[in-house]
């Protein structure tokens, strides 16, 4: 966090992203397209949404998604359409396809495998379940513990 | 001149940290007690060194001496003195001396405090460390030297980020590095017994306060990052899943677990050999951090030092201290064995779901950060990994250990009886779901972040005070012995009550402000009012006009706004958007009226051209509940840190007369 944003400096001066004249007069269609921009990157940022960018390019792209909407596409249309134009590479939620599938799926993956390997670890220093005794064993303890008594 | 003797302080650290390296890990080797000995003398002096650089260094920047080309790059003869001598480390060159400062200051506290450490131990952590040390300082003075001269000074400086000049940065790093290098020691200790071959709960009990005192310190900086992003950026963002951010926040995950793996070793001398990788790992994910930073490697929002020849030296530290470490961990940790036995049902199971959730939670961060380099290296993919991807794979883990943290905490050691150690915890639990669905059916919203957020909250609060109340035999005994007894408690049962609910309240502010922030953005002129809905409070926000002002090295337009509720006015906010003249950069200064159920928060910006200011307002619930969460756990640490057994552990007078028990 700390260089904090040299970045910020070089490509998104922090001021402002949104821009009130870019607000669209529903609120209903305004709010999905916060809601994509939050999805897709900022190109020229490094790893900001659209949302979050205040870089010329962040504006275009924002009027584009709005453009789209106002058009009656659907989200995943508008979607759809900004990776035909700039690539995967626009979507800050990859896709969940190819090569992909090994991302999304190494953290279920991890936690059944690391399970396992606790489940068994644990299995293994198990203790011996002392927790009933024997009637024989309880009556020689109470005696034991008697004796304890009388002579202690 | 003072420069120079800086520079030769840091060539004369090397040398010393050299010698640490070897003299004493030989004579440890050899049983040669005399070269044992001088890791003691060694590690304080090299220490003396490094602070010896460091003050040069500050010196060079609080007389703003030009001729360093450093001082130059990031300096600037207007700023304010604060931010002269905090801007010491607020470039790569001063950042790297600071770590290694802590570094070596980390060595010189085990020289001086660990006197009752077993010689042998202490001669092999103090070798290692210095083994580290060695890493740094030759990459310091080979390729990031802070004390090279320009042989034209310039008249004055091209100043620092200005973003840097805030005190909520200024003190980010040396918390983070606190953290980061911190861990160092338990990767010392770690190395130190695999090469001993010898783990034994006096050895957790000599790690376990190095780890907790680097992990509160990670704590506080994550959360001074976060909480200066909040009021810095404009937007009130405080966490982005940025790679830099992830490069802190994985240790922390790291460094957690090893917190509690430490606990069964100490308590129960089981999960040895796991608890001595993850003191390898902790520290091997803060010189990941530090390679991600540093290296420009994987782009990041805070990519800087950009250098293919520094990537390279980092690169190569981090091949050797990883790679050695661990296959010296392949070769050696056999030799450790566990003792404990437990059954499935007991603490120690529950620690070791502990560990296995958060570890898998660090991978899943770790491979979310590194995957856009993966894709494109093996499989020619270009693409990002984003928020919208970690916000997803990530918090299903956070939900469980919130989930399973306050049934495995009162779990009794080795072998527990499920149905009587969860019997205080079920009315908790019931009094969570009830909130969690008054939430739901309150709520206007259709996300379901609120209520399990609130539930997950409320279990660990109530969990924690459950926990407390059982020790203290609270209602089972009179009042006045459950107090007695809590003040005789030790210490880090507290802190451990104290840190788990903390992590309850910093998911309660998560879920509050992303469930139930609003937002208006909108073009106001001087005289404007408008309403902004709260999520219980509609506030109605009144534009009084913005003026120029000038500061030390900005200027600004400072835009004049009351808060009212109801007619009555609860807040003056002045947001200022600044032009840094020296540096040519514009920044906003959100200005925020604090609230304990939430935080009003105006951002003023451009000028329009038909006339008025763009403004953005938010009103954002329980925002502060985030980093005061984060505190909260830090604290816990702290009241661990100073529970009886470090000190008597550390070496402290030994109080020989017993704490006497409470009759009942």
């Amino acid at each position: 966090m700390r260089y904090v944003l040299i970045l910020f400096l070089l490509f998104a001066t922090p001021v402002f992203s949104v821009q009130p004249d870019e607000v669209l007069t529903d609120p209903v269609l305004e709010s999905r397209a916060r809601d994509i921009s939050q999805g897709l990157r900022c190109l020229v940022c490094r790893n900001e949404s659209i949302d979050d960018s205040n870089a010329g390019l962040a504006r275009d792209l924002r009027l584009l998604v709005r453009e789209r909407i106002m058009q009656g596409d659907s989200d995943t249309e508008v979607v759809a359409f900004v990776v035909s134009r700039y690539g995967e590479y626009v979507l800050l939620r990859p896709e969940f396809n190819g090569s992909n599938l090994m991302l999304w799926a190494a953290g279920p993956l991890m936690l059944g495998i690391g399970g396992l390997i606790g489940f068994a670890f644990v299995r293994r220093r198990r203790t011996v379940p002392a927790d009933s005794l024997t009637a024989e064993e309880s009556a020689r303890l109470t005696e034991i513990l008697r004796s304890d008594v009388t002579s202690g | 001149m003072t420069a120079e003797i800086g520079h030769f302080s840091l060539i004369l650290a090397l040398v010393v940290a050299l010698v640490q390296m070897t003299v004493p890990m030989i004579g440890a080797h050899k049983g040669w007690s005399n070269w044992m000995e001088l890791s003691v003398p060694a590690a304080v002096s090299q220490f003396a060194l490094t602070l010896l650089a460091f003050a040069a260094l500050m010196y060079a920047f609080a007389t703003s001496d030009f001729s360093l080309s450093l001082v130059t790059a990031n300096s600037h003869s207007l700023k304010p003195m604060l931010y002269k001598l905090t801007g010491t480390w607020g470039n790569h060159e001063g950042s790297m001396l600071l770590w290694v400062l802590i570094l070596t200051l980390f060595g010189a506290l085990v020289a001086v405090f660990g006197r009752n450490l077993p010689p042998h131990l202490k001669a092999r952590v103090l070798s290692v460390q210095a083994a580290i040390a060695v890493a740094f300082l030759a990459f310091l003075l080979f390729t990031s030297n802070p004390f090279l001269r320009l042989a034209f000074p310039p008249l004055d400086g091209q100043g620092l980020n200005p973003l840097l000049q805030d005190p909520g940065l200024a003190f980010h790093p040396p918390f983070l590095y606190l953290g980061y290098v911190g861990l160092s020691m338990s990767f010392s200790f770690a190395v130190a017994a695999l090469i001993e071959g010898r783990v034994d709960a006096a050895w957790a009990r000599w790690v376990r306060p190095w780890t907790l005192a680097a992990w509160m310190f990670l704590t506080i900086g994550i959360a001074l990052g976060s909480w200066w992003a909040y009021y810095e950026l404009g937007w009130g963002g405080w966490w982005f899943w940025d790679p830099v951010e992830n490069a802190s926040f994985m240790p922390w995950l790291v460094a957690t677990a090893l917190l509690h793996s430490a606990i069964v070793v100490e308590k129960r001398e089981s999960l040895k050999t796991w608890t001595i990788l993850l003191a390898i790992l902790a520290f091997s994910f803060s010189l990941i951090g530090t390679f991600i930073v540093r290296s420009g490697v994987i782009t990041s929002v805070h990519a800087f030092a950009n250098d293919p020849e520094r990537g390279v030296f980092i690169l190569m530290i981090l091949a050797v201290a990883i790679g050695g470490s661990l296959t010296l961990f392949a070769f050696r940790a056999n030799k450790l064995e566990s003792k404990g036995v437990f059954s499935l049902v007991s603490r120690e199971t529950g620690l070791i779901l502990n560990n296995v959730l958060l570890i898998v939670a660090a991978f899943v961060v770790f491979i979310g950060t590194i995957w856009p380099l993966v894709a494109d290296l093996t499989f020619g993919r270009k693409l990002s990994v984003g928020a919208p991807f970690f916000d997803l794979a990530f918090t299903p883990f956070m939900i469980l250990i919130a989930m399973a943290l306050p049934i495995g905490a009162m779990l009794p050691w080795k072998r527990a009886d499920l149905a009587r150690s969860i019997k205080p915890l079920w009315g908790m639990m019931a009094l969570s779901v009830a909130l969690g669905a008054l939430v739901l059916v309150v709520q206007t919203g259709t996300l379901m972040m609120a209520p399990i957020g609130v539930t997950l909250a409320t279990w660990l609060l109530l969990g924690a005070a459950a926990d407390l109340g059982q020790r203290v035999r609270l209602g089972k005994t009179e009042l006045r012995h459950s107090l007695l007894r809590l003040f005789k408690l030790p210490r880090a049962d507290i802190g451990k009550a104290v840190a788990h609910a903390g992590l309850g309240i910093t998911i309660f502010g998560i879920s509050a402000i992303t469930a139930w922030q609003t937002e208006d953005i909108r073009v106001a002129r001087a005289g404007d009012s408008f309403m902004v809905k709260g999520a219980r409070i509609t506030y109605e926000i009144r534009f009084d006009g913005a003026k120029e002002i000038t500061g030390p090295n900005y200027t600004a337009t400072e835009g004049d706004f009351a808060v009212l509720v109801d007619g009555q006015q609860v807040a003056r906010l002045k947001p200022q958007k600044r032009f840094y003249p020296v540096s040519n950069m514009p920044t906003t200064e959100a200005a925020i009226d604090i609230g304990f159920t939430r935080d009003v928060y105006v951002v003023i910006g451009d000028a329009q051209d038909a006339g008025g200011y763009a403004v953005r307002s938010y009103i954002k619930p329980f925002a502060n509940w985030i980093w005061a969460g984060a505190i909260i756990m830090a604290l816990g640490g702290l009241l661990s840190l100073t529970d009886r057994r470090y000190r008597v552990a550390a070496g402290a007078i030994r109080r020989q007369t017993p704490v006497p028990i409470v009759a009942e």
